[in-house]
């Protein structure tokens, strides 16, 4: 039974005008496996701020809301089903704060989320090479009743989600590379109002969520014990609406962003079954979501049952 | 294989889930049926009007004979569309249908909600003043807020009302039967066929007083009201209920009687209810000499007080001085033992949020970017009222009392919030945290309040059946703003009482209107 490092769930995303939904956890993005009948646990937590956002493609401050953080602690559980079928669940606990003006932060369990993760392709390539192809189907949904409809005070838009994501990764001595692509459909939500104006006014309570595109580039060196990545991310959202001058973020908005960042773990050479993670993801561009620094860093533990 | 198997299944399985989680997101109002009235008011000629002295103060032709060319030319254009009705002219017709008054109150809503935001600060602090001259400009006009959307929706509903009296009165005096009466190869379509006279049309009146309106109210949505216009006149021509002489009569009219009320909002001193530095610093400088606590504004950089001027504003159901009789008491003064509690109890709902109180302030939140307080009453109201199966006359003086209501608890708010200007719990406490934007204006009496209070008292008035329901309606809008960290008790309660009185205002004039 071969043990693999595994990335914790910890790059909760969160933090931008929304977290949730594009919160998809390194365990499902990355190329690594549990082994069979290996269990993993662990926490991560994440702590997100920004000033600026994107108001549309307008970046902008706000002075009544200063420094919006979201942090977040996300218990992680990933199961090796065989070697090459994981299940990954995640839950995540997370509150959020405005450093000024006089909105309330809020807090709740938010989305679970669960990924079926499966390597169909192992093969080498050349001498030293190896690509190896995953498929994901990811599905996640509010497991708590939380409120949707403060953003960016929501801790959440509380949409139902399916993904798909097809996994790339060329390993090569140490070095290698993952290209990953996740396609997610996202379902519409109810809001408190019986009405709201998005791009034109609705007489419903129900409010259109677009559906993603979720990639993802890491460049890095795999070790047994230590795996460090570059890493770039990127959210499209299909549609949706901007925000509009001065108004408050919906949860029909489009929202794009792209993080640049670095990702690191080890493990424990006195403490093998233990792996710390952590990294930092910095938001380069947006479009109605905050200019995000993210920090994470967690801790997994894992028994072979 | 077994687990390529098991990860397809599960794939589509989750996949269909989520697609299953696609809600209907159209109008709740979308497929509504044709209006059928039980009555066509055919009296209606004769009820109380708001501004215009007589159904007749503006002239309307007779129509030409039936045995004219003309009519017999209008009839043929009527025979040609439903001939060659399009997919879109039938859904524009089934529109229409539901009733007039519902359909430009629902587009009315849209709009305040569109303009509802209020301008972002220049680079030196002070905010930029949206102007009417040159609406398309940032910061667009109006800023809709709640006082400006109260007064709009009030000016439209009554400019209407009057609208459609004179056109009853024309419909009875001139009796033309319509053309679906009139000619058998002329269909009624997707409408319900009924014997109310045709000339001049109720809907092109409806059109052309609420464009005309517009011109005053929404001066950057001159080409897209008259779209709607427009379309709502081909629907009516369309669907057999009107000839092309029945709506050009009837947009005329519609528009005269705009006119009128377009002269009276000219000079009602909304216009000047922004106010000058000066007369902001002054509210201040009040306060401070009667040894009271000021209002602040909360915004960074603080931003000038909401329409403090407001007040001033020309009430439809009763003048000026009976705005300053129905003020109530003072509220208690900052650093007062019953204020210190107030603060504690608002203190206590923000450190505590429970997951309904959150629910209560959503629900009732109607801040930045929606129809505002009024409009959620015309929402709610909307909503028993298309029930009731009205005649378009009817409909429109419930809406008028309403919104009449919620324009005069606008302007007696308004007078309450400025004469005392009492600072809002945020800034007695710092510690006061909101589930809502806290509004730009003095604490004291709480305008959701007011709003709901007097909304609930004539809608209770005109639907009985329904007025304890309207009634806890707005005591739950009134108490999210105390859960929700934006108001002390006091403003709540007093503000519902307060409302009430100015709905009772209404109900006198519902019940001498001549409607009943």
């Amino acid at each position: 039974m071969k043990r693999k490092p595994i990335l914790g769930k910890g790059a909760v995303l969160a933090g931008f005008l929304l977290l949730t939904g594009i919160a998809k956890a390194q365990t499902a993005d990355d190329a690594l496996m549990m082994g069979k009948k290996q269990w993993c646990n662990g926490l991560t937590y994440t702590y997100s701020s920004w000033t600026n956002y994107w108001e549309g493609t307008l970046k902008r401050d706000n002075l009544n809301l200063g420094k919006v953080t979201t942090q977040s602690v996300m218990l992680m559980s990933n199961y090796g089903i065989t070697n090459k079928l994981n299940l990954i669940v995640g839950l995540p606990y997370v509150w959020t704060n405005a450093s000024a003006g006089t909105l309330h932060g809020l807090k709740g369990i938010q989305d679970i989320m669960v990924d079926l993760k499966y390597e169909f392709l192992k093969s080498k390539v050349g001498k030293e090479g190896r690509i190896s192809l995953f498929g994901v189907a990811g599905f996640s949904t509010p497991l708590s009743n939380y409120e949707n409809d403060f953003l960016p005070m929501s801790i959440g838009i509380g949409s139902t989600t399916a993904s798909l994501r097809l996994t790339a990764d060329y390993q090569k001595g140490i070095f290698f590379t993952t290209l990953s692509g996740d396609y997610v459909f996202r379902g519409d939500v109810s809001v408190e109002r019986t009405a709201y104006y998005s791009d034109s006014y609705h007489q419903t309570s129900n409010a259109y969520v677009p559906n993603q595109l979720l990639s993802n580039l890491f460049v890095g060196i795999r070790k047994p014990n230590l795996v460090v990545q570059a890493q770039v991310y990127n959210m499209y959202t299909f549609g949706g609406t901007d925000i509009r001058r001065n108004d408050m973020p919906f949860v029909s908005n489009q929202m794009n962003m792209t993080t640049v960042g670095a990702h690191v773990k080890y493990f424990l050479p006195f403490l093998p079954s233990l792996q710390v993670v952590g990294g930092a993801d910095f938001v380069v561009a947006g479009r109605n979501v905050g200019q995000a620094q993210i920090y994470n860093g967690g801790l997994y533990y894992i028994v072979s049952l | 294989m077994k687990n390529k198997l098991f990860a397809w299944t599960a794939l589509i399985g989750l996949i269909l889930t989520t697609a299953s989680c696609k809600k209907d997101t159209s109008d709740r109002t979308a497929s509504l049926p044709a209006l059928s009235a039980t009555s066509q008011d055919l009296t209606a000629g004769n009820w109380r009007l708001i501004l215009l002295s007589r159904p007749d103060s503006f002239a309307v032709n007779a129509p030409v004979p039936t045995t004219s060319p003309l009519y017999a030319a209008d009839i043929n254009e009527i025979k040609a569309l439903q001939k060659n009705l399009t997919g879109e002219q039938a859904g524009s017709i089934q529109y229409w249908a539901a009733g007039g008054v519902l359909r430009w109150n629902e587009i009315m809503r849209g709009l305040v909600a569109k303009y509802n935001l209020p301008p972002v600060q220049n680079a030196d602090g002070t905010y930029p003043i949206p102007s009417a001259a040159n609406p398309l400009a940032y910061p667009l006009f109006p800023f809709t807020n709640p006082p400006y959307a109260a007064r709009a929706y009030g000016y439209v509903a009554a400019a209407q009302y009057d609208a459609l009296v004179a056109c009853w009165y024309y419909k009875t005096k001139y009796n033309r039967i319509a053309p679906y009466n009139a000619d058998s190869n002329v269909h009624a379509l997707y409408v319900n066929k009924t014997d109310l006279p045709s000339y001049p049309s109720e809907a092109a009146v409806l059109a052309g007083v609420t464009a005309e309106m517009m011109k005053l109210l929404f001066p950057g949505e001159i080409a897209s009201i008259q779209a709607r216009l427009e379309e709502q006149e081909l629907a009516t021509i369309a669907s057999g209920a009107a000839t092309r002489t029945d709506i050009t009569a009837g947009e005329a009219l519609g528009r005269q009687v705009a006119e009128l009320f377009i002269a009276r909002a000219r000079g009602d001193n909304a216009g000047k209810a922004v106010g000058t530095p000066d007369d902001w610093a002054n509210f201040e400088t009040v306060c401070i000499s009667q040894g009271l606590t000021p209002w602040y504004s909360l915004e960074t950089p603080k931003r000038p007080p909401m329409l403090p001027l407001f007040y001033r504003v020309k009430p439809f159901l009763f003048d000026s001085a009976t705005v300053v009789s129905l003020r109530p008491d003072p509220p208690p003064p900052v650093g007062s033992d019953q204020m210190n509690k107030e603060v504690a109890e608002v203190k206590g709902f923000s450190d505590n949020p429970t997951r309904d109180h959150i629910r209560m302030v959503t629900y009732w939140a109607d801040g930045v970017g929606t129809y505002t307080p009024p409009g959620h009453w015309n929402a709610i109201a909307a909503e028993d009222f298309v029930k009731q199966n009205w005649s378009e006359v009817r409909m429109a003086r419930n809406f008028a009392l309403l919104n009449m209501t919620l324009m005069d608890a606008a302007i007696v708010c308004w007078d309450i919030k400025y004469h005392f200007f009492n600072p809002r719990p945020s800034q007695v406490n710092a510690a006061v945290k909101t589930l809502t934007g806290v509004p730009n204006f003095p604490a004291y009496v709480s305008g959701h309040s007011v709003f709901s209070g007097s909304a609930a008292t004539i809608l209770g008035y005109i639907l009985p059946s329904q007025a304890s329901k309207y009634q806890s309606m707005a005591a739950e809008a009134a108490m999210s703003r105390l859960v929700g960290g934006i108001h002390y008790r006091t403003d709540c309660e007093v503000g519902i009482t307060v409302g009430n009185n100015v709905g009772h205002y209404a109900v006198l004039r519902a019940e001498n209107d001549g409607a009943n």
